[in-house]
């Protein structure tokens, strides 16, 4: 077995380890992606409406 | 410094210039920080490779205590001073409190199973952080149950302060009752019962949480900011948005 192999092994411990690591990603990269393209929406949102009432920020 | 950030404006302009420095800082220690904890931290003596598991689990438990703080600290501020950011900084944060409970009960279940045998059990600890995820699932469900956004704040204000009982159940669950989890050995007296090797990449991500967090924070502070100022608009035209530099006349301004 290679030491990549190995690694991925995790003593074992593979079926507990990655899932755990997997978890953290989605759960905070998910919240992250979704907090972005709200943020990116919402400005977009105001600048229209900015834009056609003729108000600046 | 805190109250001259306080001004909604003011706030937009800091947190503007912040906000990338804040992203790329916790991408950077994040990156780091599993570097660390998947390679070159060294596994334990007793727990073997399943000892990594603790490089997400205790950040993301510290993280789900901490926001609590925050939200019912928020809370207060609204309440009392009815302060306008005290709310909007409170709803910001609480779903990502509920992400990092949910993170922390999950990766608990995942190394209790080989650690004790069980993937859950209802002792003292896991229980009381339950009940913190069902407090933040149900703040969140409060502030909006209610038509009217203030009352919903106020309503859901109340419901994090009550809840605040908690956070001395869970620190102290572990020396109350007998439990499976371990006691604190990061801070209890006479220092850290943890070496260094792993001490390390554990402050790196616990840093790397506590960055994600307040990007994230801000970020959906100001993403509320602009809702809540588009909506102005859209209702009652740029005279709503009353700040002194956009007293053009309604009559130029309103849309062909």
């Amino acid at each position: 077995m290679n030491a990549i192999e190995s690694w991925i092994a995790m003593g074992g411990y593979a079926g507990f380890v990655w899932p755990a690591y997997g978890v953290a990603v989605i759960v905070l990269g998910g919240l992250a992606v979704l907090s972005w393209r709200r943020h990116r929406r919402s400005a977009e949102t105001l600048a229209r409406l900015q834009g056609r009432l003729g108000t600046r920020a | 410094m805190l109250t001259r950030l306080a001004n909604p404006a003011r706030f937009m302009r800091v947190s503007g210039v912040v906000l990338p420095w804040l992203g790329g800082a916790s991408a950077g220690v994040l990156g780091l920080g599993l570097v660390w904890s998947l390679l070159l931290a060294p596994p334990d003596y007793q727990q073997g490779e399943s000892v990594r598991i603790m490089f997400v689990h205790v950040p993301s438990a510290i993280m789900a205590e901490g926001v609590y703080y925050l939200i019912a600290i928020a809370s207060a501020v609204a309440l009392v001073w009815r302060h306008p950011l005290a709310d909007i900084a409170a709803q910001a944060a609480a779903p990502l409190g509920a992400g990092f409970t949910a993170v922390c009960l999950a990766t608990g279940s995942l190394w209790g199973r080989p650690m004790w045998g069980a993937w859950w059990v209802w002792d003292a600890r896991l229980t009381s952080v339950l009940v913190l995820f069902f407090l933040y699932l149900g703040y969140i469900a409060l502030v909006n149950a209610f038509d009217d956004a203030s009352r919903g704040a106020r309503a859901g204000s109340l419901l994090a302060l009550v809840g605040i009982v908690d956070l001395p159940i869970i620190k102290f669950s572990v020396d109350w009752w007998n439990t499976l989890h371990q006691p604190a050995s990061i801070l209890r007296a006479g220092g850290p019962a943890i070496d260094i090797s792993m001490l390390l990449p554990l402050l790196v991500m616990a840093a790397g949480f506590g960055l994600l967090f307040l990007w994230l924070l801000l970020l959906r502070m100001r993403t509320a900011l602009n809702e809540r100022k588009a909506r102005a608009l859209s209702l009652y035209g740029p005279a709503a948005a009353h700040d002194a530099e956009s007293a053009a006349p309604l009559a130029e301004a309103r849309p062909v």
